[in-house]
């Protein structure tokens, strides 16, 4: 019986495949072997370090091979790994640091200097290169010993998402969730070591969860595609090209992108076999476009929010879809199961839209260090009164069709997806508050437009290059808003709240940005 | 739409997308770590709205994209005047 992640490596590539190259990065490539011995001497430092297990170890590193030799090394040390976005605004990190409360954070030099600002003392940090030495530095039994101590309800990660209060939440997964979702895929989508991964997602979204675990159980060489390629859909097929690589687990936006140019007709990536995405609704007309241009890969559309260990539905496309037929987001992944509950909360008809919950080992084991927030989103299965059982209510509202498909319909709430990321309105609205000369504040999102707009109350004209540049102190890039329009006073519903579907239906007049 | 786009319009319009960063200055946007992934998307879309063109997927290079000068130049090839 398995009951921890690290057990793929240790009976997976690290078995098998101990020479064959592991991790491709900006500056060289890793076999298993050098992973292991880096992941392991970093784990005796922690150790040295005198911390316990199940406890939070942070990353602060760009994405890079340095990083996964952090997460496993804090894995190989009993505790659990939190990733963090290096590009994070000074105010959204120390947020997400004081949540955390972490004792230890692993890093670089360079990086240090970063943290230092924030008041990270020299005594919390972990240098990274420190453990990526040639020679072996750890005590084996030593560091077993500590994972035997590991059961799979432990936590493995913290994720980090956005949330209304404008403090991050750190969403935590367990071993028994991933390892549950990681056999589901080895055998549905018959994932095996043949395989090339190209990385293009954070290290801090749970894309990486798949990509990481995939590569250390199978033996398949994960490429990290460099970040400028995201920017260049020109250069990202070239690349896919150059390193041979067959499996991409990517957010839908580039490969829009990519269809809306036309760029597979001048370079066709044909390396490409498994292509999955997740994050988004992918528009079915640059699906088609894409499978028009590679025939014979397979396609896999994946979702779950990231209080599920990576995913809980996917859709093999395995037929024909028009370009105006909704891609659905499909089937339960095994071991989980979704219900979908009207407002009376009981389980929806086909065709009636209700909101998915899931139910199953793959939940988070919650929020860290926020039971009320856990106690909002995890809450008593209502239709099971016998005995203490928890459902994650995703928020998302979705129907169920003819062919028991499941179809996404919307959100009931203030959370959207922009460009993949996962974007709760309330935290735009937070950030805009500290912008001093403005009153009041109201975020909206145009789907259709993929764009945020602010609608604010001043009594000052204000440029929108102004106040971007104050919001960049609380924001990450992908959440600042592009449009801006002042007001003198927001319209409000007959109970005092602002008309917010009032302002996404344009039905407010504006005073200019 | 006027195929015209001046230098100092074209440094308004990368300061609207990244208001922190000193286009001017910067020999290499890319390099200085200026442009990323969601500027290109947005720098992309108001070249185009701005000079009434459409940039071709298959220049959106590295190379049109360092400096201001290359900036002018691609435009130059689509028939905006500096």
């Amino acid at each position: 019986m398995q009951v921890n992640v690290l057990e793929y490596f240790e009976q997976g590539a690290l078995a098998a495949q101990r020479h064959k190259t592991a991790v491709v990065d900006q500056e060289r490539s890793f076999t298993f072997d050098e992973i292991a011995r880096y992941a392991k001497n970093c784990a005796a430092l922690i150790v040295e370090r005198g911390t316990g297990v199940n406890q939070p170890v942070a990353v602060f590193l760009p994405k890079s091979a340095a990083t996964i030799v952090a997460d496993l090394g804090i894995l190989y040390s009993g505790n659990c790994y939190a990733n963090l976005d290096v590009k994070s605004p000074p105010e959204r990190l120390r947020a997400t640091l004081r949540g955390l409360g972490s004792s230890l954070i692993i890093t670089r030099s360079a990086h240090a200097q970063v943290l230092g600002a924030l008041g990270v003392s020299e005594h919390q940090l972990l240098r990274i290169d420190d453990a990526m030495k040639p020679q072996a530095d750890h005590d084996s039994a030593a560091l077993e010993a500590r994972r035997e101590r590991i059961i799979d309800t432990d936590p493995l990660c913290i994720i980090h998402t956005s949330g209304s209060t404008g403090t991050p939440k750190g969403v935590v997964l367990s071993h028994r969730g991933t390892i549950d979702f990681m056999d589901w895929a080895f055998s549905r989508l018959a994932l095996d070591g043949g395989e090339t991964i190209g990385s293009l997602s954070p290290f801090y979204f749970d894309i990486y969860t798949l990509e990481l675990y995939f590569c250390l159980a199978k033996g398949a060489t994960l490429v990290l595609i460099p970040e400028q390629c995201a920017a260049f859909p020109m250069k990202l097929l070239e690349f896919v090209a150059q390193h041979a690589i067959t499996f991409v687990f990517w957010v839908p936006t580039i490969m829009v992108n990519i269809a809306n140019q036309d760029l597979l007709s001048r370079r066709n990536p044909g390396s490409l076999r498994k292509i999955f995405f997740a994050g988004e609704v992918f528009p079915t007309k640059s699906l088609n476009y894409w499978r028009r241009h590679l025939p014979s890969a397979l396609f896999v559309n994946l979702y779950g929010p990231i209080e599920i260990s990576v995913d809980c539905t996917y859709f093999v496309v395995d037929r024909d879809l028009l370009d105006d037929e909704k891609l659905p987001i499909g089937f339960p992944c095994r071991n989980t199961d979704i219900l979908i509950l009207n407002e009376r909360d009981q389980p929806a008809e086909r065709d009636e839209v209700g909101e998915l919950c899931v139910r199953g080992s793959s939940l988070a084991l919650g929020y860290w260090n926020s039971p009320e927030r856990t106690a909002q989103a995890f809450v008593q299965n209502p239709l099971n009164p016998h005995y203490p059982e928890l459902i994650y209510r995703t928020g998302d509202l979705v129907y169920r069709n003819a062919r028991g498909e499941i179809m996404i319909v919307g959100r009931r709430d203030f959370q959207v997806k922009h460009l993949g990321y996962r974007i709760d309105l309330g935290e735009i609205e937070h950030a805009a508050l500290q912008v001093q000369a403005i009153g009041n504040a109201c975020a909206i999102y145009d789907a259709g437009r993929k764009e945020i707009a602010l609608v604010f109350e001043s009594g000052e004209e204000l440029s929108a290059a102004a106040i971007r540049e104050r919001l960049a102190a609380y924001l990450p890039k992908y959440m600042l808003p592009t449009v801006f329009h002042r007001v003198d006073q927001l319209p409000r519903n007959p109970n005092g709240k602002i008309d917010r579907h009032l302002l996404a239906r344009g039905g407010v007049q504006f005073n200019g940005a | 739409m006027a195929r015209e786009l001046s230098r100092q319009a074209l440094r308004g319009l990368l300061r609207e997308i990244r208001p922190e960063s000193d286009f001017e200055a910067s020999r290499d946007f890319l390099s200085d770590g200026m442009l990323d992934s969601f500027d290109m998307v947005a720098l992309v879309a108001a070249l185009d709205e701005a000079c009434g063109i459409s940039i071709d997927g298959a220049d959106i290079l590295p190379e049109h994209f360092q400096n201001l000068e290359a900036i002018a130049g691609l435009l130059r090839r689509y028939g905006v005047r500096p």
